[in-house]
Order: C-alpha cells, then sequence, then structure tokens
C-alpha cells in the first residue's frame, strides 16, 4: 500500500502539493490526472524518494520514505519499478543491458540474468532488439523498453510517468495493453500519471484527479465518469471553458 | 548593495555546503567497491589512454620551448649545460604537471560535466537511483579514481617526453652534446623532484573530475543547462588547479 499523508512540497515560491492525502491500495492501479505542471511527476518521484516533501508524510509497505536512511532506501526501490516520461533510456548501453542493469544489483548468474531479460523484452514485444541501442528505436520502443526495465526487476510497485505522452493513437493503445498485462502478469500495485483520458479508462481501477496541489476527486473509473464537479467534468471531456 | 552582498554571502555559504554534502555522499558510497571498481578500469582507458595524446603534444612542445629559452637566457653568462637542469627540473616541479593538467580540465572535466549533465537533464540520473543505484559509485568514484591514478602516469608520460624533445633540442639546435645535457639534468636533480610532481597531479586529477562530476550532476535546464554546466566545469578546475598548485609550493617546497 502507498499512502501520502498531508504532503506538501513546493519549490521557491511555488507550492505544488498542498496538503495532500491519497491511498492507493494493494494490487490496485491508481491513476493520477490532472493539468500539465500540477505536480503529478513530483508526487510519483517522492514514492520513491527522488524528492523529498516538506511537510507530510510518504508511507509504502508501513516504511516513512523520508526516513528511510541509504539502505533502506536502496532496498525499497529494489520493489519499485519506474517508468519514466521519456524512458531515461542510459545511451551508452544497448537495450538488453538497460533491462539488465537493475538486476546486476542482485545475486544472479549472468545465465538468469539473461533468462529475465529475454521474458521482460517478450512481454513487451520487443524479442531481438537486444544489442540495439537506444537511439536506434522509435518513441514507442523507447517506452516499451523503459517498461520492460521495470517489470524485469518483478517489482511490487510499478510507476508510470505519462507512459502515452507524445506517441500516436495505436501506438498508446499498445502501451494501455501492455500496462493492463504487467499487471495481470505481475500482480503489481501501480500508479500512472497521465492526462490521456482513453489510458486512464483502460488501464485504472481508480482515478484521482490532482487539481491546486490537493486531490480534488478520487473514485472508481464509472464514479469519475459521473461526476457532477464541474471541474473534473470540464478535464474528463476535454472541454475547454 | 548590502542586499546584493548578502545574496552572494548566501550563495557562496551554500555551495560550500553542497560541496560538502556531494562529498559526503561520495565517501558514503566508497564501500561499494562491487560496482566502482568495474566501472573505474573504464573511466581509467578513458581519461588516461585518451587523454595521452593531448598531454604528449603539449609536453613535447614544452620540452622544446623550456631548451630554447634556457639558451636564450643563459647564453655568455651562465654555463649551457644548465639547459638541462632547467629543462628537467621545470617540466618535473611545474610545466609537466600544470599545463597539461589545465588541457586535461578542458578535455576530461568538461566531458564529464557535459555527460554527467545530459544524463541529468533527460532523467538518466534519477532512473539510475530508481533501479537502487547511487549515483555517486556508479558514476562519480569511478571517475574520481580514474582521475586520481590516472593522471600521475600520464604526467609521468608527458615529463619524459618533455625532457627528451629538450635533450633533442640541445642536440639539434643549441650544439650541447648528450653527457652535457645529462650532466646538467643531474646537478639538481632530488627525488622529491618528481614525487612532488606526481602526488601534485594526482590532486589535479581527483579536482578536475570532482567538479566536473559534481557540476554535470547540479546541470538544471535543458541543452543551455548542458552548455552551462561544461564552462563552468572548465573554469572553475583551471582556477582550482592553480590555486592548489600555489598551495602545494607553499606546503610541500
Amino acid at each position: 500500500m502507498i499512502e501520502f499523508k498531508g504532503v506538501r512540497k513546493a519549490f521557491g515560491e511555488q507550492v505544488v502539493l498542498d496538503d495532500l492525502s491519497l491511498t492507493v491500495r494493494d494490487r490496485e492501479t491508481m491513476v493520477v490526472i490532472g493539468y500539465s505542471g500540477t505536480g503529478k511527476s513530483v508526487l510519483l518521484k517522492h514514492v520513491v524518494g527522488l524528492l523529498q516533501p516538506d511537510a507530510g508524510q510518504v508511507i509504502v509497505d508501513g516504511q516513512s520514505v523520508p526516513d528511510l536512511e541509504r539502505d533502506g532506501l536502496a532496498a525499497l526501490r529494489e520493489q519499485i519499478g519506474y517508468v519514466f516520461q521519456f524512458a531515461a533510456l542510459f545511451d551508452s548501453m544497448t537495450v538488453a543491458d538497460n533491462v539488465a542493469l537493475g538486476l546486476r544489483r542482485r545475486e544472479m548468474s549472468e545465465d538468469e540474468i539473461g533468462q529475465r531479460v529475454a521474458e521482460a523484452l517478450a512481454l513487451v514485444d520487443l524479442t531481438g532488439t537486444d544489442d540495439r541501442m537506444p537511439a536506434e528505436l522509435s518513441g514507442g520502443m523507447r517506452k516499451r523498453v523503459g517498461i520492460a526495465r521495470a517489470i524485469a526487476l518483478r517489482p511490487r510497485y510499478i510507476l508510470y510517468d505519462e507512459p502515452t505522452t507524445g506517441l500516436d493513437p495505436v501506438t498508446s493503445a499498445v502501451i494501455d495493453q501492455l500496462m493492463v498485462r504487467t499487471r495481470e502478469h505481475l500482480g503489481v500495485t501501480g500508479i500512472v500519471v497521465t492526462h490521456d483520458m482513453r489510458s486512464a479508462y483502460t488501464v485504472g481501477d481508480r482515478i484521482a484527479m490532482l487539481y491546486e496541489g490537493r486531490i480534488r476527486q478520487v473514485g472508481t473509473v464509472a464514479e469519475v465518469q459521473a461526476t457532477q464537479d464541474p471541474l473534473v467534468r470540464q478535464f474528463i471531456e476535454g472541454n475547454p471553458s | 548593495m548590502i542586499t546584493a552582498l548578502g545574496q552572494r554571502t548566501i550563495a557562496a555559504i551554500k555551495a560550500v555546503g553542497r560541496l560538502g554534502h556531494f562529498l559526503g555522499d561520495t565517501v558514503r558510497a566508497l564501500p561499494d567497491v562491487r560496482i566502482w571498481i568495474p566501472l573505474a578500469l573504464t573511466q581509467m582507458r578513458r581519461v588516461g589512454v585518451d587523454s595521452l595524446p593531448v598531454a604528449l603534444f603539449i609536453a613535447a612542445f614544452t620540452g622544446i620551448v623550456l631548451a630554447l629559452q634556457a639558451s636564450y637566457t643563459f647564453t655568455g653568462t651562465v654555463p649551457l649545460y644548465f639547459v638541462g637542469t632547467l629543462v628537467g627540473k621545470t617540466m618535473m616541479l611545474e610545466l609537466g604537471p600544470v599545463l597539461p593538467g589545465l588541457a586535461l580540465a578542458g578535455r576530461v572535466g568538461a566531458s564529464m560535466a557535459a555527460e554527467l549533465g545530459t544524463m541529468r537533464v533527460t532523467e538518466q540520473v534519477d532512473a539510475l537511483e530508481t533501479l537502487a543505484y547511487d549515483p555517486q559509485s556508479f558514476l562519480v568514484i569511478p571517475r574520481v579514481v580514474a582521475g586520481v591514478t590516472m593522471f600521475p602516469v600520464v604526467v609521468a608520460f608527458a615529463i619524459a617526453v618533455g625532457i627528451v624533445t629538450g635533450w633533442l633540442t640541445s642536440l639539434a639546435l643549441l650544439g650541447l652534446s648528450t653527457p652535457e645535457f645529462l650532466k646538467g639534468l643531474k646537478l639538481f636533480y632530488v627525488f622529491k623532484d618528481v614525487w612532488f610532481g606526481l602526488f601534485k597531479s594526482a590532486t589535479f586529477g581527483g579536482t578536475i573530475t570532482l567538479v566536473g562530476c559534481m557540476v554535470g550532476l547540479n546541470t538544471r535546464g535543458g541543452a543551455e543547462g548542458v552548455g552551462r554546466s561544461t564552462t563552468r566545469a572548465v573554469v572553475y578546475s583551471a582556477v582550482l588547479i592553480l590555486v592548489l598548485d600555489a598551495f602545494w609550493a607553499m606546503v610541500l617546497l
């Protein structure tokens, strides 16, 4: 379970998260929606300790993330897969090395690592791309390698930061299917940050809307679709005003 | 004016704090030997072998110029075999470590700042952290270890090449014989000349790589930020090399 309790985060004068509270239950996929620049990615980075809250608590598996020491944080991160908005692949490494990097931290033989890499690449339909460099891949393929890198770790949690942004509708649908398949295959708890409503409806068990630093509404897909909150309605219907 | 002064003071204190924090994190990551040793070997090749041509080129011409300038200064007043003394002492104590150091501040420091800066702005450093790697043990320590260990090697070759080109210049252009040049070279030689130069170059190597890594990892903004970091790394490294050079001369000589 992932819990945000009264989280506040500011960058200089700009308050991004303000007394934000949200709970993500085990084995559910929570989609966080909201306008660009509202702090969705900032929220996600708190889960893995890339950012520290100014106030409040971020709790993963009962552990307060900001209070974890170096080794504790590393142990927690081994249970979390993180898919970055622009994939964040290591451009000096091949696809296979990118996927294998997280596994090399563990006590695994090269054979086991190779097998795990092959499985992860097969799951994202990228078998045979092992020796290619990230620069040789399309945007969609890079995102899929990013997902393969996260799932190769067999994590308990997966965090997706805008997984379909910048992709064409067909590739976006492929990524959505992949996220659903990953949840079914690995039984992971996930947070997906997006402003792509089609994606949110496809992959989410529940949807939370972030607005002005707080959760404006949280509910199942059906509840959010039936919301009477004009602000949430405007966002999910994409009305300009 | 008082406000500006206060802001600058606060910025300077913050910079010192960041440096302390960065060094502390680096020391804490030292026990991760399983991670940084294999990566250090790759960096040693990049820092050492790849830097050698530039360092040797500089050293070769420095040796020639030193011999010619010594001859110009000594002719008619001091016996010419002192050319060997001047070439040897200057290459070992000062120009052998400092000139390649300044050149490598540009080559190595800038390349590290640009590489790590790009990794920072494209979230590759964040990705590394989410994969449970410590950026200090994966990125910083291998580079600093390579700098500290390989700079003395590069400088040792540079000193040797500078002395050889000084000797060849003395033979070809100054009319000195090899025994005369060697007599001058040995005249005031003490072993301290060698270790002082090599020790100094190790501190230069550590400084250049540490500054390159720190500036690179603190990069903000896109391509413009990377450009700023690259320039900053070169300027800071060059200034620190000159300051360290004076410091070691005061402390050790």
